[in-house]
């Protein structure tokens, strides 16, 4: 078991570092960020000056272990447009981003599971095909429409909630967070509800998928002829088996849901780290896109390790192999 | 006498595309405490389905149409599907073929086995944990209270069908059905289990089905045979009259074509043909394409011809001596 | 049917279909098996109308909408069935800058069509090839490539888009080879994994045994058998390719405004929505939305017919 650990961990770190310098070397091919930040009418001295300020004189893998030694110290540069420190940058996001994921995650989870189960225990009953083709919508129409329809619905026509933006943020048990205030919620509703579609109807599919499946094995007939109702067979027998593949899925999509808060943030105008990266693209602020890009290895490496052991965790075949 | 199980014109037919098919033709019999009856057939004759009609459980799009299923008395197919899940498992049972499906992978023995005691009878977890060690003891197995926490899949496939056939006995059932448990199994773990279950039948009196295609199998356990073709029962009669005497052609076909049942050295008589396709059915008797006794008369539906207490099913049936 | 079939221990076993089967009655057989489902046949017809209007846009729309001497800033803004300086109604209305919008989304469309269809075929021809290679060869370039696919997979087709996009530039060219790369992993993994199961059967054993060229037995004797879901996999990567540009586009990180594209359309339409000009910004989207679901559901019926599985 310790052996795996070392052999999956020492294939992260290579991962990492792979990719660490697959990032660099395209995001340093974009452009001359000097053009962007400066004056064009500013002189060659200052241009020269800012140029050497940011080591951008310097051939590229020189460049690269700059920047690695700085990372090595925690230093992953500063952003040429705020002018502050990337990972205070990052960090100021973050929260507001990890707050708009939970609760989309959560809506998604607790819609889209009990509906894959309707949907699998009657496969043919005409609320199992609706909850099918809404699951197709939720799948197919771009996030980022759906969040306009939203806005136009409840923001503009109706009123009911505001357009964007995050809400006050509030103290509970020592975090700050919006979710603390119902003005904090108001804001994050809306956002959370477009966010979690694609990943519900992700979890619809998965879910029936898993249930038409179980419904017809042995071990269900063998729990029916005991005379346990269908109540028992289905939460206790069945989600248990099929909340491996979902917890895999939903364990992987988590980084695919901090991937379209990009769209999400946009949209909603949402303070989060995807709305930093979509900024630092168009302003070609280099270090922010960078760390950012590395951030979200690492993040991918780390969310694929969890769900190996959560795996290992659930289903005791695995974790035997594991231990053997 | 009242059996612990009485099947009676029991039918049942499944609607698929090409068309209604008849999977269970009639069926009736009846199994008194105690016993074991065996019921025979070659695969698609329809014996697995009946095993399923008895409990209720056949799923669209098939339909139990006709018949009785009487239990201690009690017919079955009178009760409200509530009513009928109840009888589940506390009057009538059932065991899988395969030992490594019928339980739940990510379950532990012993919480599939207790979630089936608190089904039918209000007690703690640890009442029901201490029921279900008891059944594994019952059913002869080493070290009951440790297999409980293990996981189906580090248990042995002849242990497996042991704490199968447990749980179906969890409330001494009057009836189990049997649908093929020792086809999965070594020969030798088969032998160990059959005696088994000779020994429970005769201890707890419970009645037991056993659905099997092997004769030999039938022929050393169960006290009565159902030969089965085509959705009918062909015959029926005591283990030792149906394999001593066989009535029916297709009987006496099966009975030849098993080795043991052999004498050693000749060479093995096969039935001609093969199983009929139940979409489309000879008319009259199902066997007759590939009766060596037909006869034109046997296009006509065939009597069911009652002596000694068995019954054959046939226009041309075999004499006795 | 299937889980009867297991109940009843093949009591139900139907006869097979008939042997040797021509391609022409493959295609009739599949045709009558997709005919099946209403919803699949009328996506299928609006797939091919949006075809015929988005590639004939020249011939059916009453504008051509980025000629600019064509458009008069007088008609900027005009609701929904207003008559225009041109003469003629505008049903959708006009934009900003005085463009019919119906004419517009027509050649938006064209624009999503040509970068969805192209993408797909290029990512379908390098997954395949990648995949081919991988399961043929197998040992170290099968391990070396699957893991190359595997660590793409794990990212979001969206992010890796955003950041080639990003890199390249804008333009039609770059967005097409920024879904290529996101998007060859999907047919990578879908062919590898069908040709793994293919390779352990006989045939495949028996067609290497002969002495043909490699590259025969790889396109002659595992592709077709490889097909079926690449198929499936093909369609519904077209679609989420024209989804993920109209999403690049609305971005602003996608196609540049002068190219005409429902994306940009939307994200155009998207800084008025605090006004009452609501079809600036729902009309392309309505025309986005019934593609991309079209193409959908024509995948999701396709599967349901090719899936061997499938008996009902």
């Amino acid at each position: 078991m310790l052996g795996y650990l070392v052999r999956r961990l020492a294939q992260a770190v290579a991962v990492v570092f792979a990719m660490s310098v697959i990032v660099f070397v395209g995001v340093y091919a974009i452009g001359n960020p000097i053009d962007v930040m400066i004056d064009p009418g500013a002189t060659q001295e200052i241009r020269a000056k800012l140029i050497e300020q940011y080591g951008l004189d310097q051939p590229l893998w020189q460049q690269y272990f700059v920047f690695l030694a700085n990372v090595a110290e925690g230093d992953l540069g500063t952003s040429m447009v705020y002018n502050i420190p990337v990972v205070d940058l990052v960090f100021s996001r973050l929260p507001a981003t990890v707050e708009l994921v939970l609760v989309s995650v959560t809506i998604a989870g607790v819609v889209g599971i009990p509906a894959g189960l309707y949907a699998g225990y009657r496969p043919d009953s005409i609320g199992a095909k609706a909850i099918m083709a809404l699951s197709v919508l939720g799948f197919s129409v771009p996030t980022f429409w759906i969040g306009m329809l939203l806005i136009m619905a409840f923001a503009v026509n109706l009123g009911w909630l505001p357009s964007g933006g995050r809400g006050d943020v509030g103290e509970v048990l020592g975090l700050h967070t919006s979710l603390a205030t119902a003005d904090g919620w108001s804001h994050v509703i809306m956002p959370a509800i477009n966010l979690s579609l694609f990943k519900m109807g992700l979890l619809i599919r998965l879910t029936r998928a898993g249930m038409v499946e179980a419904m017809s094995t042995d071990y269900v007939k063998f729990a029916r002829a005991q005379g346990l109702p269908d109540r028992q067979i289905v939460f206790r027998h069945i989600l248990r088996n099929i909340s491996i593949p979902i917890v895999t899925v939903f364990g992987l999509e988590l980084g695919s849901t901090l991937a379209f808060a990009v769209v999400t943030e946009s949209v909603f105008n949402w303070p989060g780290v995807g709305k930093l990266i979509i900024d630092s693209i168009l302003q070609l602020d280099r270090p922010v896109m960078v760390s950012y890009l590395i951030m979200v290895v690492i993040l991918f490496v780390l969310i694929n390790l969890t769900v190996d052991l959560i795996y290992a965790r659930l289903d005791p075949r695995v974790r035997l192999k594991g231990g053997a | 006498m009242t059996g612990a199980l009485e099947v009676r014109g029991l039918t049942t037919r499944f609607e698929t595309r090409a068309g209604p098919v008849t999977a269970v033709n009639d069926v009736s019999f009846s199994v008194a405490p105690g016993r074991i009856m065996g019921l025979v057939g070659e695969s698609g004759s329809g014996k697995s389905v009946t095993g399923f009609s008895i409990l209720g459980l056949i799923e669209e799009p098939g339909r139990v149409t006709g018949g009785s299923v009487l239990v201690e008395g009690q017919d079955l197919r009178a009760l409200k599907p509530d009513q009928m899940r109840r009888m589940r498992g506390r009057k009538v049972s059932m065991v899988f073929q395969d030992p490594m499906m019928t339980l739940n992978p990510v379950l532990r023995v012993g919480d599939q086995m207790s979630m089936a005691v608190r089904v039918h009878e209000k007690m703690s977890k640890r009442a029901a944990w201490d029921r279900a060690r008891e059944a594994l003891e019952i059913v002869g197995i080493p070290a009951p209270a440790e297999r409980l926490k293990a996981y189906p899949h580090q248990l042995s496939g002849g242990m497996r069908q042991r704490v199968a056939i447990a749980t179906a006995l969890l409330h001494r059932p009057a009836v189990i059905i049997a649908d093929e448990p020792t086809t999965a199994l070594d020969v030798s773990i088969q032998g160990q289990i059959l005696a088994e279950v000779r020994r429970l039948a005769d201890e707890t009196g419970t009645a037991i089905v056993w659905v099997t295609h092997d004769l030999a199998v039938v022929s050393s356990l169960a006290d009565d045979i159902c030969v089965m073709y085509a959705g009918r029962i062909v015959e029926s009669g005591t283990s030792e009259q149906v394999i001593t005497a066989p009535r029916h052609p297709y009987t006496k076909g099966l009975i030849e074509s098993v080795p043991s049942l052999h004498e050693p050295g000749r060479k093995l008589p096969q039935i001609p043909g093969s199983t009929p396709q139940l979409l489309n059915l000879p008319t009259g008797c199902p066997f007759r394409p590939r009766c060596p006794r037909a006869t034109d008369i046997c296009a006509t539906e065939p009597p069911r011809l009652d002596t000694d207490g068995r019954h054959v099913l046939c226009h041309h049936p075999l004499e006795t001596t | 049917m299937s889980d009867t079939a297991t109940t009843t221990g093949g009591t139900l076993a139907v006869p097979s279909a008939a042997p040797a089967e021509t391609r022409a009655t493959r295609l009739r057989n599949f045709w009558s098996d997709y005919r099946r489902s209403p919803v699949a046949v009328v996506s299928l017809a609006v797939i091919v109308v949006l075809l015929f209007v988005s590639f004939g846009a020249p011939l059916v729309s009453p504008q051509d909408p980025y000629d600019m001497a064509a458009l008069d800033w007088m008609d900027a803004f005009l609701g929904p069935g207003t008559v225009g300086s041109g003469g003629y109604v505008h049903v959708l209305g006009t934009d900003n800058a005085g463009r019919d919008m119906l004419s517009a989304i027509f050649y938006g469309l064209r624009t999503s069509f040509v970068i969805g269809l192209s993408a797909g075929a290029l990512a379908l021809t390098i997954g395949i090839c990648v995949g081919l290679t991988a399961a043929y060869f197998g040992g170290r370039i099968e391990a070396l490539l699957m893991r190359i696919v595997d660590l793409q997979l794990s990212m979001p087709a969206i992010l890796l888009a955003l950041v080639l996009v990003a890199v390249l530039g804008q333009g039609i060219g770059q967005i097409v080879l920024a879904l290529v790369v996101a998007q060859y992993a999907y047919f990578a993994r879908t062919t590898h994994g069908a040709a793994t199961v293919e390779r352990g059967k006989d045939y495949i054993e028996a067609a290497r045994s002969t002495p043909l060229p490699t590259r025969r037995v790889l396109f002659r004797h595992l592709l077709p058998n490889v097909m079926p879901p690449l198929i499936v996999v093909a369609t519904v990567q077209v679609a989420s390719a024209i989804a993920l540009e109209a999403t690049l586009s609305f971005l602003g990180v996608g196609l540049p405004l002068t190219e005409p594209s429902l994306g940009s359309m939307i994200s155009n339409g998207f800084k008025y929505i605090h006004t009452d000009r609501y079809w600036l910004s729902i009309y392309p989207g309505i025309f986005l939305m019934i593609t991309v679901v079209a193409i959908n559901l024509v995948g999701d019926q396709v599967r349901t017919v090719l899936d061997p599985r499938r008996s009902r």
